[in-house]
């Protein structure tokens, strides 16, 4: 492997590794649950695919980068759907998110949607 | 680089699941089981690189394709409550 794809993956795992900080920072720090799905699912798929696409320049033979690719392809179908499936679900459970002053002031919409 | 992303990776783990143990509602409890398993599938793919074989790599798609059905399957489950709740109300 050559020095400077070397250098690009490790720069790549280091903004990975990043990334997830932030979004565990910000899933334990936020303050109600559609700002910590956003946390979440934002952080999520960048840093995935960084460290990803970190491994795969890693990888020296073909048959590991396409199973990594394959992984890459599922987690970004994947996980901002389960993201929009989470905010559905608490949306419909009667969740409100807060505005700015901390207050729950957005109208519920009618039961019979 | 990969130890200190295993690391960050394994520290992040361990945030989520305190996260679900302590929170207060069903949402944050299924947040956290979602960020715990992608977070598994990173990790197997980045020990496989560690310990300098690529032989785990299936066990990571077979991670991430369990992950995703689990959490679908957690919010019907949850859908359905909610709906058996409004039955009962009505």
């Amino acid at each position: 492997m050559s020095t400077a794809l070397h250098l690009i993956s490790d720069a790549f795992l280091l903004a990975g590794s990043f990334l997830l900080l932030t979004g565990a920072l910000g899933f334990l720090r936020f303050p109600d649950v559609f700002s910590r799905i956003h946390a979440c699912g934002v952080t999520e798929t960048l840093a995935t695919s960084l460290i990803l696409l970190a491994l795969i320049m890693k990888s020296e033979s073909a048959m590991p980068q396409v199973k990594l690719l394959m992984i890459l392809l599922f987690l970004m179908f994947s996980s901002p759907t389960a993201g929009h499936a989470l905010a559905k679900a608490a949306w419909n459970a009667g969740v409100r998110p807060r505005d700015n002053r901390n207050e729950r002031g957005i109208p519920v919409p009618p039961d019979n949607l | 680089m990969l130890t200190v992303t295993v690391v960050t990776i394994l520290v992040v783990m361990v945030a989520g699941l305190g996260r679900a143990f302590s929170a207060h509602n069903v949402f944050d409890r299924v947040l956290a089981a979602n960020l715990f398993g992608t977070k598994t599938v990173l990790l197997i793919a980045a020990i496989s690189y560690l310990f300098g074989s690529a032989d785990f790599l299936d066990i990571a798609l077979v991670y991430a394709l369990i992950n995703y059905i689990s959490v679908i399957g957690v919010l019907r489950v949850t859908e359905w409550q909610l709906a058996g709740r409004r039955e009962g109300r009505q």
